[in-house]
């Protein structure tokens, strides 16, 4: 049984001052589906992120989400759908950034109420209710009135977490959401990821925790320079007899 | 006199500065250029030049008695001149904002004004508080250039009662006006910041 498709790239290039990022990717990303993409810096790993949530634009290929067109090619050049379309499908997705981009002028209740409120997923009441309970789930209960800059790295990501799971996004995307906490501290972020992994939440997380990445996904996809070097379930990529690929899970494990 | 060409300064500067800031800041070029030269201009020259430009050129130029209009040509040239120092504040401010709260914003569905309203701008105002507090202690102090007008300015009233007296009393009191004028202001800014700083 196939479950719905709720992402599709198709053949995405992307390219930075002539420099091409990425080249052809194509990756489908069916519901309840946990997608890990592991790989050295600079191999094109976060630019994926990047394009599918469109803060970058991309440079040919398709982009999309539930069978709604976000972009595509036309003729050899890229297509973006208008306004009205972009603004719903951006409904569909979350992102976790690595840095967290928490808004450090607002508490941590109105951080997570706020975007609800104005795109109109949510009364105030409601999003506030929302907020609570992701909070008590989340072990952040009593620091809904607190401000970003008091909380641990740790705390925070796990606000932004709950800031983006409040949305109701379909898929939720993480960028390396461990790599700018303390090593003591990602350990309460990924089994957060774990529990939602266990709930069927639809993600895609781009990461260097191999460990977390072997347990928590169903595939895995190893990106090097710019293009899916290979993909599979955790069992094939970790069993591989790659040269480059044990090369680098070896690397990363030792 | 000096408190109402204070108080429309600002009142006139502060959005108009910002204005200036998104020109200064804009993608088009032409307009970027623009900017930029009216603010060379406006911090490059003398604003008792300007003041004396705004004044008398209309009259010069196109042959316009201005005369009854003494205040609102204060009033401009001040604001022009004002406007341009803070906006190159508002544009510190605005690009010390990391990119990650725009692109967090975008993700979450913000529109462009609700990014700029909501996140952007409350956490400039925190960044430019000290900048700001310095200007507007200057503009105190520079009111009294509006004596070049013959504007009836406290210094220049000092300055008379001065003369007519022979004592250097009348312009100790007008120190002490500018003095504690400030000081209001500083304490009031001081304020102002402590009420920013709950994050």
């Amino acid at each position: 049984m196939e479950n719905r498709t709720i992402l599709e790239i198709k053949n995405m290039r992307k390219s930075f001052d002539g420099i091409e990022v990425l080249k052809c990717i194509s990756l489908t990303v069916h519901e309840g589906e946990v997608i890990s993409i592991i790989g050295p810096s600079g191999s094109g790993k976060s630019t994926i992120l990047r394009c599918a949530t469109m803060l970058e634009t991309m440079d040919g290929g398709s982009l999309m989400y539930e069978g709604n067109t976000a972009a595509s090619d036309e003729s050899g050049s890229i297509v973006y759908a208008d306004k009205k379309t972009l603004k719903k499908i951006q409904g569909y997705f979350g992102l976790v950034f690595q840095s967290f981009n928490l808004f450090p002028h607002y508490s941590v209740l109105k951080n997570i109420t706020e975007p609800v409120v104005l795109s109109g997923k949510a009364g105030k009441e409601e999003a506030k209710e929302r907020a609570l309970t992701l909070l008590e789930r989340l072990g952040l209960k009593d620091k809904a009135n607190a401000y970003p800059a008091s909380l641990s790295g740790g705390q925070n990501q796990r606000v932004s977490i709950a800031r983006a799971l409040a949305m109701q996004p379909e898929i939720l995307f993480f960028d390396e959401p461990t790599s700018a906490l303390d090593p003591e501290l990602t350990g309460e972020v990924l089994k957060v990821i774990k529990a939602l992994a266990a709930e069927h939440m639809t993600m895609v997380i781009v990461t260097h925790e191999m460990k977390f990445a072997r347990e928590v996904s169903d595939r895995i996809i190893f990106m090097e320079n710019g293009v899916i070097h290979s993909q599979g379930t955790p069992e094939e990529l970790f069993n591989s007899d790659d040269e480059r690929l044990k090369a680098f899970i070896g690397k990363l494990e030792a | 006199m000096s408190v109402e060409i204070f108080l429309l300064t600002l009142l006139f500067s502060l959005p108009l500065g910002l204005l200036v800031a998104f020109g200064r800041m804009s993608k088009k070029k032409i307009l970027s250029a623009v900017v930029k030269f009216y603010i060379a201009i406006m911090r490059g020259t003398p604003l008792m030049l300007q003041l004396i430009v705004v004044y008398f050129a209309p009259y010069y130029i196109f042959g316009l008695n201005l005369s009854g209009f003494r205040v609102p040509a204060i009033i401009i040239a001040f604001s022009v001149n004002y406007a341009a120092y803070f906006a190159e504040i508002y544009r510190g401010g605005i690009e010390a904002i990391p990119k990650g709260q725009y692109e967090a914003a975008q993700v979450l569905g913000y529109n462009k004004a609700q990014t700029f309203f909501r996140i952007i701008f409350p956490q400039v105002i925190k960044i430019i508080t000290p900048s700001v507090t310095n200007e507007t202690i200057t503009l105190v102090k520079d009111t009294s250039l509006a004596f070049v007008l013959a504007q009836a300015e406290m210094f220049t009233i000092a300055k008379q009662i001065a003369a007519k007296e022979a004592s250097v009393g009348p312009l100790m009191v007008a120190g002490v006006f500018y003095f504690v004028f400030n000081y209001v202001v500083a304490f009031v800014m001081e304020r102002i910041e402590k009420k920013l700083d709950y994050y």
